[in-house]
């Protein structure tokens, strides 16, 4: 390693103050830490030994934490190919890998390149560091897309995102909004219809097997309320296009939806990983999924259509709200910041969720809109929280 | 029978190189030195001897012009060889060419039985006249109390947590009459109580638990159970406008020794520490004593780092340093000035962490293992991320990100409620050590106090 290191102290001052390439002095630091743990040390006063965490490794244990989800978007998206196109008989295992890697891929990519890209000319223009927070936005801005999207709109959501959400602010740590989430809300206001309706199975150049429909349980579920005479939405999802949405099946995660959602087993993986680090808030992710089911289950009492009657459990295997609960919802900077804060941000997002899906006839999902709705509101939770820190040290002042 | 007070957060770091429990004469020192840059509190620092004056021990040297009653004196006797100043004329150290037999300043000599009957007037004097009023630090702000004030308490913790900690009980052998007049006399002070921490978790010897007319408390947990802070926290919080005083041990026992026998006694018992030192164990020696003579053939490696103090609040000193006014040890770890291909995503059981982060397995050790830490950074600074972390090495009902973040905002309002008056940097140590965005979070508390104090 010392001729990469040797290599690296050589370019060195090209870089330095009053060196030719000044400016990009960032873009090197960020290559060179790395690739090298930096040799400063602690200084004079204050505390010379330092914990091995850094911001690095904790963002990558994140991304770690996602690459179940990943994997099994990929297998899906090639299962949910064949299973359009109706040739699922004839598919093997491998033939679903290649299709959703052709699919997938190229979104993570250019979700990454292009989102690094801005990061690169704000961090130049700005003079900070590259933040290793693109690290996981990149990885969630792909992976909660639908596998159709074209890929110009995954780097614009990607760059709107960066700057927009993240930058103007003044770079990782001071954002108010997730940055996944916002990207993904961008699009789908911006362009409602490359995100909403008919976009979740992967075609490619086929089309839809006879009779074949594209839709997803939260649009069945949602539809199924307004019929007359409607079935339990339990057994109307059962029943739909040959069982593919029973509770199993929607918890193993074979359905259509965004790329690393689905799988209710696979996000949960990952939230193990997440809590079993200590890097995600466990407090965040049990709550908000108590938001979910105690909402459920109050809808449950109330009983006024079969989609409030649907059982409560149903609604974590269903769209994105686990994944959400999970990876969004936990971002440590646009979650509450105080610990009694993170219980009631995780159970309003549950709640807010669950109130959209039901309520809303205009949303089928809720996650996002809850999730980025309780990021603006983070703050005055914690507000709360300090101020009655706060009067208990006020009380015990004698003057 | 005393309250007893768990705390159930903090951390222990278990690092390579405890001192074994045997005292030892260190090699004498040539030079000794007072360094006014050890009290932070200090702000126009004036010196009183000229180089080439003779000097005892108990001689003042040196007082504060914005508090001139506070006298700082010689630890041992000699000749004043040399008065250090660094940029801008700021003092740094002035340094006594030690004799080989000490002399000392004579001071009023009292008995035990004489101690109830001296007023706190003329205990004061005395006190500030002979140099061990340093000994006394005030909260808020961890500075040297102001004989003014008549504090609320006054807290005096007898265990250390801090990693390869020196053990009281062994710097104190055999002083337990003077440490009891100490306390005796530290009562005339306030109108409160004197209020004695002793660690939970080990026998206490009964020169701590057993002084007359102090309250006991016991307290148990990981590190920062012994910080004296914490104490306060949970036994009489420090609210707006009222002042806490602390002394530790030793000097405890040095204000005693004062009145006991009459001189200003600068000898201690200090530990050699840390995983660079072949044998760590204590020494014999005096306050501000050189390190050179102490360290000398017992330093396995070059590349090391000395630090004055404990690893988390210590001071980084060359290797022909002073040991600081309020230390007990000497550190030596390795310097980490050195490059590590992809140390940041590693897995690795060798390097501490409270974190259980991708490749950190330490938390799979025995708690048990010792640990070789060296100085390096291991990253980057960045802004904070990681939210809910400080509040776990913190024992106390304060916030700390808010605080950090009001301080660095400088709204003095926010500082003053979220807590600032109960903490100085010792409590936030460990917040610095498993920062995940590595900031000078000791330096930024410091800097909060600085404002408070000016504003």
């Amino acid at each position: 390693m010392n001729v990469l290191r040797n290599l690296l102290d050589k370019q060195k001052p090209l870089f330095e103050k009053g060196g030719k390439l000044e400016k990009f002095y960032y873009a090197f630091e960020a290559g060179d830490t790395f690739l090298f743990t930096p040799n400063t040390t602690a200084g004079k006063h204050g505390t010379h030994i330092h914990d091995a965490i850094d911001l690095k490794r904790m963002m990558i244990t994140v991304v770690i934490a996602m690459v179940p989800a990943l994997l099994f978007g990929i297998y899906n998206v090639g299962h949910t190919h064949f299973l359009a196109v109706g040739e699922l008989a004839e598919a093997t295992f491998m033939d679903k890998i290649l299709i959703g890697g052709i699919a997938v891929l190229p979104i993570v990519i250019v979700s990454y390149a292009a989102g690094g890209l801005v990061e690169v000319v704000f961090a130049i223009i700005r003079r900070h560091p590259i933040n290793e927070g693109f690290l996981v936005s990149g990885m969630l801005i792909a992976i909660i897309m639908p596998p159709t999207l074209p890929l110009w709109q995954v780097a614009l959501s990607a760059i709107f995102a960066v700057v927009i959400a993240k930058e103007v602010f003044g770079g990782t740590g001071m954002n108010v909004l997730n940055v996944a989430m916002t990207a993904r809300a961008f699009l789908y206001f911006a362009y409602p219809g490359d995100m909403s309706g008919d976009v979740w199975y992967y075609l490619g150049d086929k089309q839809y097997a006879d009779g074949f429909s594209g839709a997803t349980p939260l649009a069945v579920a949602a539809e199924a309320v307004a019929l007359d005479g409607a079935q339990p939405v339990a057994a109307t999802l059962a029943g739909f296009q040959d069982g593919l949405f029973t509770f199993w099946n929607m918890t193993l995660g074979l359905i259509p939806g965004s790329i690393g959602s689905t799988s209710f087993i696979a996000v949960m993986i990952g939230a193990v990983i997440l809590v079993a680090t200590g890097v995600g808030s466990w407090k965040i992710i049990v709550s908000g999924f108590a938001g979910v089911y105690i909402l459920g289950l109050i809808l449950n009492l109330a009983g006024a259509n079969e989609y409030m009657s649907m059982p409560a459990h149903y609604h974590f295997v269903m769209g994105g709200v686990a994944f959400g609960i999970v990876f969004m919802a936990t971002d440590p900077v646009s979650a509450a910041h105080t610990e009694w804060g993170k219980w009631v941000y995780g159970l309003l997002i549950g709640i807010i969720t669950v109130i959209i899906r039901v309520m809303n006839p205009a949303y089928p999902e809720g996650i996002m809109l809850a999730v980025l709705f309780m990021n603006v509101f983070a703050p005055l939770i914690d507000h709360y929280v300090v101020q009655a820190n706060k009067k208990r040290r006020l009380q015990r002042a004698t003057v | 029978m005393p309250k007893h007070i768990k705390l159930k957060r903090g951390f222990d770091i278990n690092l390579a190189g405890k001192p074994e429990k045997e005292v030892s004469d260190a090699p004498p020192s040539d030079t000794y030195a007072l360094k006014p840059t050890d009290f932070l509190g200090m702000l126009r620092p004036k010196v009183i001897v000229n180089e080439g004056d003779t000097v005892k021990a108990g001689t003042p040297l040196l007082f504060d012009k914005k508090q001139e009653a506070v006298i700082y004196c010689a630890p041992v006797s000699g000749e004043v060889v040399e008065i250090k100043r660094g940029e801008k004329r700021k003092l740094l150290e002035i340094k006594v060419l030690a004799d080989k037999q000490i002399v000392y300043e004579e001071f009023t000599q009292h008995s035990v039985s004489d101690l109830p009957s001296i007023s706190r007037e003329d205990a004061q004097s005395l006190m500030l006249k002979a140099g061990v009023w340093p000994q006394i630090i005030q909260r808020p702000y961890g500075i040297v109390a102001d004989p003014v004030d008549t504090p609320k308490d006054i807290f005096i913790s007898t265990f250390d947590t801090s990693p390869l900690a020196p053990d009281f009980e062994l710097l104190l052998k055999g002083q337990g009459n003077f440490f009891a007049a100490g306390v005796e006399i530290l009562q005339k002070f306030t109108n409160g109580k004197v209020h004695i921490g002793v660690n939970a978790d080990a026998e206490v010897s009964s020169v701590f638990s057993d002084v007359k007319g102090a309250v006991v408390t016991k307290f148990s947990g990981k590190h920062p159970a012994g910080n004296v802070g914490v104490h306060i926290h949970h036994v009489s919080p420090i609210g707006k406008g009222e002042v806490v005083w602390t002394v530790d041990p030793y000097g405890v026992a040095q204000i005693g020794k004062l009145f006991l026998k009459g001189i200003y006694d600068a000898s201690k018992v200090i530990s050699l520490t840390g995983s660079e030192v072949s044998k760590p164990q204590y020494y014999n020696t005096y306050m501000g004593a050189c390190i050179d003579k102490i360290t000398e053939g017992k330093i396995e490696h070059r590349n090391v780092r000395h630090i004055s103090g404990n690893v988390l609040t210590g001071e980084k000193i060359e290797d022909t340093g002073y040991l600081g006014y309020y230390h007990h040890q000497i550190t030596v770890i390795p310097e980490g000035n050195e490059y590590e291909f992809l140390g940041w995503m590693k897995p690795t059981t060798d390097k501490l962490s409270f974190h259980r982060a991708l490749g950190l397995f330490s938390f799979l050790n025995s708690s048990k293992k010792e640990y070789v830490l060296n100085s390096n950074m291991k990253g980057e600074e960045r802004a904070f991320v990681q939210t809910g972390i400080y509040e776990q090495v913190l024992p106390m009902d304060i916030l700390p990100e808010y605080l950090f973040k009001a301080i660095m905002a400088e709204d003095y309002d926010d500082m003053e409620a979220l807590g600032i008056y109960e903490v100085i940097e010792e409590d936030v140590a460990l917040c610095e050590f498993i920062d995940v965005s590595k900031h000078d979070i000791q330096g930024i508390i410091r800097q909060g106090i600085n404002l408070l104090r000016e504003g």
